[in-house]
């Protein structure tokens, strides 16, 4: 089977026809650098099936960030049958620079001139025959978003001849200095000698570090800035050529519509307040219950009744109620006392749904005469734990689409362009920003993403203080401690702590960045130079093909890591050292209740350890499960909150119907909360503790993959120091806030040493030479 | 008059006569499009001043001021 690799420009549409060709459902955005890691995928619409491996995108192949070199070693040494160069027909001119350097290797070319419909729509032609004959390689007018020309794309790839000798545009300015530097290629029998040639020239470093290399390159520049005559040598050559191929439409309007969209997105002074209503309004219609504050900004203002108030449900206490008949149960998913956000309101109907499911299945089970421990398996165990879970889906996702709105429209780019001036006071480019806002949806692909950073100090430090970027899963541990805080301690309301917890994990981010910038990473600020595409429409499907994605990676998530890890804990809750199987009132005999009890002490200082009631354990039990999945936190609270429920006034009231109710988390943190005593600064700061601890195992494989070689076992070093600093805060503040002085020392201290030690006045080992 | 890109004020036009600084920044420039001869535009400044935005090869290009300060333009 043939191997053809795409190579292009960053958002040339290189995804776009990724997906076209192999169907798959890779992630398109409207940010340079969306691909960061070579794909693969099958072409099955020709003759013969062809291997499609879709690289990274990049400006040139001279080695600046990681992912350059990812797509040059590929196309040098990957032996591919073929590149398909995709060039962006809206932007000839920087698009062709690269194709002139994938000319000089042997390799064959074919270039695929995207977006030709924009072009035209712009009343511009270019004369792909015209560009054909003048490069010397196939040209093809395609459109990926809506599949035009691909067929004949790859027609015309299958016939292309299976050799090719690299040609170069800069034949008459380098005439013999390259046939000097392509003999000394030769002679070794390396593959695409020109290419190496022309990097030599160049003073590649890659090259450079080839054996004799660099005395042979001084010889041959004698002095002359060669690397610039090369790159003028590129574009003054496609500039002449493209005045043939390409004619503009004379009479254009000054301003177009992404220019108009601009003004106002990057204004002077509406540009960071916009950012932040944008931002509010995403968090408000993924997780208010309280739509577009219809019922007033606080509680006292609220003039909408509730159905208890219509007379539609009987409250029941405890935060539960029976409704009237299924309409008004249908009705409560849109409307209780408030207007719901459409986050909720998808959540909502996701958990009707659910909790009919496992109602439904514990009845049948208990009327075909299951026994108590196998009701109790399946009903609390698995479907509590993964329900738990998958409920949470809706709002994932809705946080998802927006964000993927953004990305895909351009916006998020100009966020990097407004915010680099405040990111570069802590030490970080602006596109620091963008592993860092896809940390809100998942840590994986953020820290992927972050070989977009060409500096390792930053990449080191953006991938380390990713997770502090609250990350879907988290997302759960948020909302449902949040509610079980407003059920029980009367803390404000759900949107507020959510966004208050996601403000937190920020500023920890923006302190430890801070930090590590001064200390451990210290270094020049990482340079900013980088594209900012025109404004698109996102598309539809593009949109749609993001969202399944997610949808599928979260839900065989729940089915498999998610689902192992409840059975397990239910199963460790419910048998003894002995095997014993124990029913549901005495947990507190169980394995996990002791391993739990060993472990809880470490978490005294953070507010959720030895200080908590009987089943305090269950909090450390939780925190522990996080580390392999953080929806098992929630997961775990939810198999376990049925057992709790069991134990009824035993345990200080724990509302049974509550919790045997169990599907929506809120009620099972809260059934956790009656039954430990735990305080609400303590539950804070068991929240504060998930969100800046070591991510999921996951995300730790990952970071180990991407971070420079030794770093991994000082950044989980540095996760465990910040959870547990983060959260003492929080809990001691909370609950002594007199405490916040004692912090507030200790950081000034910490602060006045960092600052004295970087400006050389203070040196920690004088003090010990002076003793000697 | 030649000036760097960096102090150009925002709508005026220049073509860059040479691309200094070193290594990385000007390895960027270069691929990026910056090369003597090229002519640009100063679209705008970010809200904080700094980085900025140019036209130039058809897109538009942002880079820091400290990055424009290395290449050289006259103003047409």
């Amino acid at each position: 089977m043939k191997t053809f690799a795409l190579a292009g420009n960053p958002n040339c549409g290189k995804t776009t026809l990724f997906n076209a060709l192999t169907g798959a459902t890779a992630h398109v955005g409207n940010w340079p650098g969306v691909t960061v890691d070579k794909r693969e995928g099958v072409y099955k619409g020709g003759a013969e099936s062809v291997n499609i491996v879709d690289l990274p995108g990049i400006y040139s192949l001279s080695p600046y960030t990681p992912e350059e070199v990812i797509s040059r070693n590929y196309i040098l040494d990957g032996n591919p049958d073929g590149i398909i160069n995709i060039v962006d027909a809206t932007n000839l001119e920087r698009n062709l620079y690269l194709t002139t350097q994938l000319l000089e290797t042997d390799v064959p070319v074919i270039i695929a001139l995207n977006m030709m419909d924009e072009v035209e729509k712009q009343g511009d032609r270019i004369d792909a025959s015209r560009l054909e004959s003048l490069l010397g390689v196939p040209v093809v007018e395609i459109s990926a978003l809506k599949s035009k020309g691909i067929k004949q794309l790859m027609d015309r790839a299958a016939a292309m001849p299976s050799e090719r000798k690299g040609t170069t545009v800069l034949k008459g300015i380098l005439d013999k200095k390259l046939e000097t530097a392509c003999a000394f290629y030769s002679e070794d029998g390396v593959k695409s000698p020109l290419f190496h040639a022309v990097k030599l020239l160049e003073n590649d470093e890659l090259e450079l570090g080839r054996k004799g290399a660099k005395q042979f390159a001084d010889s041959l520049s004698s002095g002359e800035d060669l690397e610039a005559v090369i790159a003028d040598g590129r574009y003054n050559y496609i500039s002449e050529k493209l005045s043939c191929v390409k004619v503009v439409k004379s009479d254009k309007s000054a301003l177009t519509v992404s220019d108009k969209i601009d003004r106002v997105l990057t204004h002077r002074i509406w540009a960071i307040p916009i950012f932040a209503v944008i931002l509010f309004f995403v968090f408000h219609l993924t997780f208010s219950e309280n739509l577009f504050f219809l019922n007033g900004f606080t509680d006292k203002m609220g003039w909408m009744p509730s159905l208890v108030d219509l007379g539609l449900s009987t409250d029941l206490g405890g935060g539960e109620q029976e409704y009237n008949n299924f309409g008004v149960e249908v009705l409560a998913v849109f409307y209780d006392g408030a207007v719901y956000s459409p986050g909720v309101i998808l959540t909502n109907f996701l958990n009707l749904f659910l909790d009919h499911i496992s109602d439904g299945v514990v009845t049948l089970m208990e009327n075909g005469g299951a026994a108590q421990w196998a009701t109790g398996l399946v009903g609390d165990g698995i479907l509590g734990g993964i329900f738990a879970v998958l409920g949470f889906l809706p709002q994932i996702l809705t946080l998802f689409l927006f964000f993927s709105i953004l990305e895909d429209t351009g916006y998020m780019a100009r966020i990097a362009f407004v915010l680099d001036r405040i990111f570069r006071r802590f030490g970080l480019s602006g596109r620091a920003f963008m592993p860092m806002i896809m940390g809100f949806g998942c840590s994986l692909p953020a820290t992927i993403n972050t070989r977009t950073l060409a500096d390792e100090k930053e990449r080191t430090a953006t991938i380390r203080v990713i997770p502090f970027f609250s990350c879907g899963a988290k997302l759960p541990i948020l909302t449902a401690c949040g509610g079980a805080l407003c059920a029980t301690a009367g803390m404000g309301n759900v949107d507020a702590i959510t966004f208050g917890m996601y403000a937190l994990g920020i500023c920890t981010a923006v302190i430890c960045v801070l930090l590590m910038r001064n200390t451990t990473l210290k270094g020049e600020t990482p340079p900013f130079i980088m594209e900012l595409p025109a404004y698109r429409m996102p598309g539809f499907k593009n949109l749609m093909l993001h969202l399944w994605d997610k949808t599928k990676h979260f839900v065989k998530k729940a089915f498999t890591i998610i689902f192992a890890s409840t059975v397990i804990i239910w199963l460790f809750s419910h048998l003894s050292w002995s095997w014993d199987y124990l029913a549901d009132e005495n947990m507190n005999q169980s394995i996990l209740a002791s391993l739990g009890m060993l472990i809880q002490p470490i978490f005294t200082p953070l507010g959720f350890g030895s200080q908590l009631g009987t089943f305090g354990w269950v909090f450390a039990v939780a925190a522990i499960t996080g580390l392999i999945a953080k929806e098992n936190v929630i997961a775990t609270f939810g198999t376990l909150a049925g057992c709790i429920a069991a134990l009824g006034a035993n345990v200080g009231g724990a509302d049974a119907g509550g919790a045997l109710d169990a599907i929506e988390g809120a009620s099972d943190v809260a059934a956790m909360v009656t039954a430990t005593g735990i305080t609400g600064a303590g539950l804070i700061a068991f929240i504060a503790f998930n969100m800046t601890t070591i991510p999921c195992f996951a995300a730790c494989a990952t970071a180990k993959a991407e971070l420079p070689r030794g770093k991994f076992k000082w950044t989980l070093l540095f996760w465990v120091v910040t959870s547990c600093f983060v959260s003492s805060l929080v809990y001691t503040v909370g609950n002594w806030w007199w405490t916040v002085f004692i912090w507030i020392a200790v950081i000034a201290a910490a602060v006045a040493l960092i600052v004295l030690r970087n400006i050389g006045k203070f040196d920690i080992t004088k003090i010990f030479r002076r003793r000697v | 008059m030649n000036k760097p890109i960096s102090q150009f004020t925002v709508g005026e036009r220049g073509k860059v006569t040479a691309v200094n600084g070193e290594g990385k920044i000007r390895r960027r420039l270069f691929d990026m499009g910056v090369t003597a001869g090229v002519e640009f535009t100063m679209r705008k400044k970010a809200p904080l001043g700094d980085p900025i935005e140019i036209t130039l090869r058809g897109y538009e290009l942002t880079l820091r001021k400290s990055e424009a300060a290395c290449a050289e333009a006259e103003v047409l």
